[in-house]
């Protein structure tokens, strides 16, 4: 009896030791990757205290050697000075332009997503096919005329022609739509008999109980717009209208001296999505993974 | 006008006026370009007029080496991709999914870090990276790996693991992500019958795993072949700008934004996206069909 137990254990300890063994190795390959892809920030950031030329110059890699580190480029950005100016309108913009459209995305998206969820109509089935159809057609193809339309139409430069061709993304419809037809129906039919209009229903019954789904987009959206290039690239003309990604890109040429701005800007901007993220992680991961789910 | 709001209110029209702006940017920021594009396509569009030629972009396409090399680029790209960011994120997915990782959370941030910076930062840092000088970081490695240097920017195959290192660096975490989502959904109850069978964990992997995240591969796949195909800002940044030694950075986009957008040649630009948008739809069918979308339900 005494021997029996006693093997269990050393058969149960063998097991438990295996376990160990794979849970530190499984732990630490993601510790692996994680560093790799974390590395080339890290060597950014220890990048952005050391003069920028030198960084054109010699390529980046990671230098830790402290003596050689100032925060001159910081103090440069910070300064108050031309390039400093510049970067900040840049900042500026991006922020102006996240915010507009985001709020614009999400309003047009939700009450578009509504009138596809909530009633039914003999061409619901037929809009939403073509709400899929555009998701079938890479936007890349697409920026050749619209760049035409936007001057014919006066909107090249101004932030209606970086905003407007995104405004009814399809994804954040689809992500809406799915959120709402879980919702009960019964709510519209209650409504209506307290005398609630029918756009009463949507903005002042329906939008409050969808505001997980807004949460989950709106920082979607956000990053989207936030972080999007090609396109405003195309629209925006004029400097002082530049978002910061136009903005950083501009400094990247072959004979420029802004490096130190171009360096210490770009991890500057990285902060504010880092910032979002932390504290609305759990919303971030939500609203990606939506779609993949259900197909 | 009392009509009118009645009208207006009536709970036939409402859900209309809700779409309404569905309908105005499908037909102003959608079918209208698109048709321009298919229009534009078939002509010759100069500063001093607009000229129809029928054909002669695409046949001039076919005999165009430098959109041969850039379709062959990015087949290539795609390809790959798919090779490199479908089969491993789904092993780290069931890896950091099983009860043998610890502080997970802190391990998914960090490998979704990447998407949320933008492609100009950290196509800026690869560029500074990939540089040819001894003290670029991939050729710090390279020499401590006893390769040597390499002038990563400037040969093709090079160039080509710079923008996949670049891809997968951004989208690794992402799709290990949509996979774990994936997993979640999978009920445990037969992962229980199966250990009840006795069946190993290649088994479990192989045979409840992989067919049950089925949905999740193909919407990573149908991502993936589309990001692949109209991947252009990368290389963009790589290079900075839309020009690269010999085209070996060149993308099927990027041409269509050399020719398009540089050389404002919008017909023959048109051409290009004509060309990768029904390569795109070809693709498309191709998987519904061999996914069996079009098929009956079966159960």
């Amino acid at each position: 009896m005494a021997n029996t137990s006693s093997l269990n254990d050393k058969v149960e300890g063998g097991m438990k030791a295996k376990r160990t063994v794979l849970t530190v190795l499984a732990t630490g390959w993601f510790a692996i990757l994680s560093f790799v892809i974390v590395f080339p920030l890290i060597a950014g950031l220890i990048a952005s205290f050391r003069p920028g030329t030198e960084l054109i110059r010699r390529g980046l890699s990671i230098d830790l050697d402290f003596s050689t580190m100032t925060l001159a480029n910081y103090k440069y950005l910070f300064g108050g000075n031309v390039d400093s100016q510049k970067y900040f309108m840049w900042f500026k913009n991006s922020l102006i332009l996240t915010f507009v459209s985001v709020v614009l995305t999400l309003l047009v998206c939700y009450i578009v997503a509504y009138g596809l969820t909530m009633y039914n109509y003999k061409l619901k089935n037929f809009l939403f096919f073509l709400v899929i159809a555009t998701m079938m057609v890479p936007f890349e193809i697409l920026i050749l005329p619209l760049y035409k339309e936007m001057i014919s139409l006066n909107l090249i430069d101004t932030m209606a022609g970086v905003v407007l061709p995104g405004i009814c993304g399809a994804s954040t419809i689809f992500f809406f739509r799915q959120y709402m037809t879980g919702l009960p129906k019964e709510l519209l039919d209650a409504g209506r008999i307290d005398g609630a209009t029918e756009y009463g229903i949507c903005f002042k019954i329906m939008m409050p109980i969808t505001k997980p789904a807004f949460a989950a987009m709106s920082i979607l959206c956000a990053m989207g717009a936030w972080n999007n290039v090609l396109w405003p690239m195309l629209v925006y003309r004029s400097a002082e209208k530049f978002t910061l990604p136009i903005g950083l890109n501009t400094l990247l040429t072959p004979y420029g001296n802004n490096y130190d701005v171009l360096i210490a800007g770009s991890m500057f901007g990285i902060i504010p999505v880092f910032i979002v993220f932390l504290c609305f992680q759990r919303y971030f991961i939500e609203g990606m993974t939506a779609g993949a789910v259900k197909g | 006008m009392n009509k009118f709001k009645k009208f207006f209110y009536s709970q036939k029209v409402a859900p209309y006026v809700f779409v309404l702006p569905f309908i105005l940017s499908f037909a102003f920021f959608w079918i209208y370009p698109l048709c321009s594009t298919i229009t534009m396509s078939f002509q010759d569009i100069t500063p001093t007029g607009t000229e129809w030629v029928g054909l002669k972009n695409f046949s001039k396409l076919l005999k165009d080496t430098v959109f041969h090399t850039a379709i062959l680029n990015s087949f290539e790209y795609m390809i790959l991709t798919l090779v490199l960011l479908i089969p491993f994120p789904m092993l780290f997915a069931v890896l950091m999914d099983s009860r043998l990782v610890k502080a997970k959370g802190f391990w998914k941030a960090c490998l979704y870090v990447p998407a949320l910076t933008s492609v100009v930062i950290s196509g800026t840092l690869f560029r500074l990276m990939f540089s040819e000088y001894a003290t670029g970081q991939m050729n710090v490695i390279t020499t401590f790996l006893g390769l040597g240097t390499f002038k990563w920017l400037k040969m093709k195959a090079t160039g080509l693991t710079a923008l996949l290192i670049v891809c997968c660096w951004r989208w690794t975490g992402v799709n290990m992500l949509y996979f774990i989502s994936g997993l979640k959904a999978i009920d445990t109850a037969l992962y229980e019958s199966a250990d009840i069978d006795g069946a190993t964990a290649w088994q479990k992997f192989r045979y409840v795993t992989i067919p049950l995240l089925k949905p999740t591969t193909i919407y990573v796949l149908t991502i993936s072949v589309y990001a692949g195909l109209s991947m252009f800002m990368e290389s963009y940044m790589l290079w900075a700008g839309p020009d690269s030694p010999n085209n070996i950075g060149l993308t099927i986009v990027g041409y269509l934004y050399k020719r398009g957008i540089t050389k404002n040649q919008l017909g023959y630009g048109s051409a290009v996206g004509i060309v990768l948008l029904v390569i795109a739809l070809a693709i498309n069918i191709v998987q519904l069909v061999l996914n069996g979308t079009f098929k009956k339900e079966e159960d």
